[in-house]
């Protein structure tokens, strides 16, 4: 049986069927991110004043990645019209390109997520909180490096101008509790956690597709070129739309 | 079936794609820049921030997802999408603002 409107427009729609599903799917998309993007407003408008933490993520890492997706975007773009004016081999380089962008974003992102999952707050048994990146974990005590001591949680909040750092080394009797920067920290990470995992898993989605139109999905174009960019076209629309919410996220997450 | 791309037009298309990058990376910067601005209201910083942040998002939809040259019917979907958003946005304001009990001391007054 032969799929219908691959190639030609549907006289009814005026576009191909690919395009169709892939805005209805983009569409379903915008829900499930506004669905999560609501939630941090209310989380947020409901958090209590100087509970809710600024300056925690790295902005220099945050901007790195944003341009490094906008990238991405224009190369995705640079290989469907690659395909349209028939020159195969600037495809394959854009669509390489956009791979190798995709992959050190992810690698940025997951340096973030070690960084993250590395830091501690520690509650002493004295009432003191130690807070830093965990360098050792000793049977009998544990080594903080960056590590800084501060009277109250309240302190941690602002991660802008933070006091001086060195190095800590906590007997392990000393400790009350201690706990990373994980998902189950705050509701901060916990959301901070949920979006960009979310969006990752997207951005991974989106490479395997296209490294599957690099390799072994591009015999198409000797057999049905029109058919093969139209597909090129429309994974590059959920790209996009990857890029999308990132440049929102990382306003939200990172600068405000 | 569409006509395929000329060299010269290819050319001229990978042109403006780079000058699309280089107007969302300057607004990127402009948006991290503003972040540090040192204004005494909070919400005028995030308001200018999420403001470049909109005008990056539709340089990206406009441009890279071709939405200023698309058929009707795209935009049809769209305006859907766009009021559905809009309620789900709706619901987290005036859940956040307790609009249902002001509502219901309206009426009751």
């Amino acid at each position: 049986m032969e799929i219908p409107y691959t190639v030609q427009a549907r006289p009814d729609t005026g576009v191909y069927n690919a395009k169709v599903g892939m805005w209805l799917f983009l569409a379903s998309e915008v829900m499930l991110f506004g669905g999560l993007f609501s939630a941090y407003i209310l989380l947020r408008v409901a958090a209590q004043t100087g509970t809710w933490p600024h300056g925690w993520l790295s902005v220099p890492l945050g901007t790195l990645n944003t341009l490094i997706l906008a990238l991405s975007a224009v190369t995705t773009l640079m290989a469907w019209a690659a395909c349209k004016a028939r020159l195969f081999e600037r495809y394959k380089l854009f669509q390489a390109i956009t791979l190798l962008l995709a992959l050190i974003f992810i690698c940025i992102k997951g340096y973030e997520y070690q960084d993250k999952f590395h830091h501690y707050e520690i509650v002493l048994k004295d009432g003191r909180i130690a807070d830093g990146h965990l360098a050792e974990s000793l049977p009998g005590a544990v080594v903080l490096h960056h590590a800084r001591y501060v009277a109250s949680h309240a302190e941690l909040m602002d991660g802008r101008h933070p006091g001086a750092h060195g190095e800590i080394r906590l007997e392990r009797a000393q400790i009350q509790r201690m706990q990373n920067y994980g998902p189950a920290h705050n509701t901060f990470t916990a959301i901070y956690f949920t979006l960009t995992g979310l969006h990752g898993l997207h951005l991974i989605g989106g490479m395997l597709v296209f490294a599957y139109l690099w390799g072994p999905g591009s015999a198409m174009w000797k057999t049905d070129p029109e058919r093969f960019t139209n597909r090129v076209e429309v994974s590059g629309l959920f790209w996009h739309f990857v890029d999308l919410v990132w440049i929102f996220l990382f306003p939200v997450l990172y600068l405000t | 079936m569409s006509e395929p791309l000329s060299p010269d037009a290819f050319r001229t298309y990978a042109r403006r794609c780079g000058l699309v990058f280089l107007v969302v990376a300057c607004m990127t910067l402009l948006m991290v820049g503003a972040s540090y601005l040192p204004l005494k209201n909070h919400a005028l910083t995030i308001g200018i921030i999420l403001a470049v942040a909109s005008v990056n998002a539709g340089l990206v939809a406009g441009y890279l997802m071709h939405l200023i040259s698309e058929q009707k019917m795209i935009y049809t979907l769209l305006a859907f999408t766009g009021i559905f958003f809009v309620g789900l946005m709706g619901l987290s304001v005036f859940a956040a603002h307790d609009v249902p009990a002001l509502l219901h001391q309206t009426v009751t007054r």
